[in-house]
């Protein structure tokens, strides 16, 4: 465990663009946080508190990819909708990242605009959206939940790198001199091998909690079922 | 039994059981698997190394790369900067530490903050009818608890 930085450092993106992207934050959470509320209750809330301390501790456990050597950890943005809603699991996300600016220096201060923007709010929005998308046409079996959170968390991570070449685009501090289809293409290499750990994470994690208590999980909660009865889906949305 | 109705404590139990679990499960991951967890640099430090040669301590020894514009972070003396506690020799105990204390506070800040912006007992009516039924199955307790 020597250099565990994982998050995007100050610098790397230049000023303006940086507070630019801190605005853009700022406003995402205050939308998370309007939208957020209506979710949350005295249920929910501790659960949200659990999700982002379990984000926090899985986002520690940097994995091989294998192909090099280079290693990915679990964002989380997906775990956390699939568990808790989107709005509130993007503030579960975005707990953890402020946590690990703020007292474990990983991640720039200034920079936490473009971590959250990444990683909280693109992250979660792509994972959710193929959430709803997949427990549409999918089954609502155990493998039918499993396949769902895994390609939603995969293209998650993809969504969420994609996010960071964007914003080097538009400010990066340092001139490469090739063009950022370079950068967009190694960043998408190695965040497809990433997202397929974050993948297998997600959906383990989301099965296991389904399995104990499936009336935890937002997504089979909240999202009708292919068949408009209504009652059946907590009943027996998983099986 | 005293302040709740009976099938409302009894779902709090069981939740706070879960919570219980759940932290436990974080705090091992955090205090213990941590210390296994791969020493490579991310997909992001990754990318943002490529084109640069780097020495064994992470140094930087030549070429041009994104992480050259990386400036320090501002609280690099942190007592828990880096995931290690400051004053542990022991590198396992340190990382592990570490991890343990960010768990309970990730869960203390983020719990604290959810906790204050909740709504209260239920949130929004319509479309907690789901909820409800999911954590009571006798009906006559899903209308009570309306």
């Amino acid at each position: 465990m020597q250099n565990l930085a994982m998050h995007i450092a100050n610098g790397i993106i230049d000023g303006p663009v940086a507070a630019a992207f801190g605005a853009v934050a700022l406003f995402g959470l205050a939308i998370c946080l309007a939208r957020g509320r209506g979710d949350l209750d005295d249920r929910l809330a501790p659960l949200a508190g659990l999700v982002a301390a379990f984000i926090f501790a899985v986002q520690m456990l940097n994995f091989p990819i294998f192909t090099a050597a280079v290693s990915g950890h679990l964002l989380g943005g997906t775990l956390a909708a699939i568990l808790v809603g989107p709005w509130v699991g993007a503030l579960c996300v975005s707990v953890v990242l402020i946590v690990q600016a703020l007292v474990f220096a990983d991640g720039g201060v200034t920079a936490l605009g473009l971590n959250i923007t990444n990683m909280a709010l693109i992250g979660t929005a792509a994972g959710y959206l193929m959430v709803v998308l997949l427990l549409r046409v999918l089954p609502r079996t155990n493998t039918g939940l499993a396949v769902t959170a895994f390609v939603a968390a995969l293209v998650g991570v993809l969504a969420a790198s994609m996010g960071f070449v964007a914003e080097f685009a538009l400010g990066g501090a340092v001139d490469l001199g090739n063009s950022i289809s370079i950068l967009a293409g190694t960043m998408a290499g190695t965040h497809l091998f990433i997202g397929i750990g974050e993948g297998l994470i997600t959906a383990v994690t989301v099965l296991a909690v389904a399995r104990t208590r499936p009336d935890l999980v937002y997504a089979l909660r909240k999202l009708p079922a292919k068949t408009p009865a209504k009652l059946v889906v907590p009943a027996g949305g998983v099986t | 039994m005293k302040r709740c109705d009976v099938n409302r404590c009894h779902v709090k139990k069981k939740t706070g059981w879960f919570i219980v679990g759940g932290l436990l499960v974080a705090l091992l991951l955090a205090g213990f698997v941590s210390n296994f967890a791969s020493a490579d640099p991310d997909g992001l430090d990754s990318a943002a190394l490529e084109g640069c040669t780097v020495d064994d301590g992470g140094n930087i020894t030549g070429g041009t790369c994104i992480a050259q514009g990386g400036k320090d972070h501002e609280l690099l003396d942190s007592p828990l900067a880096d995931y290690g506690l400051r004053g542990i020799d022991n590198a396992f105990l340190s990382t592990g530490l570490s991890g343990v204390l960010g768990v309970l506070l990730t869960f203390g800040i983020g719990g604290g903050i959810f906790w204050l912006a909740r709504r209260g007992k239920h949130a929004a009516p319509s479309a907690d009818e789901n909820a409800d039924v999911a954590e009571n199955v006798e009906p006559s307790v899903h209308a009570e608890s309306r």
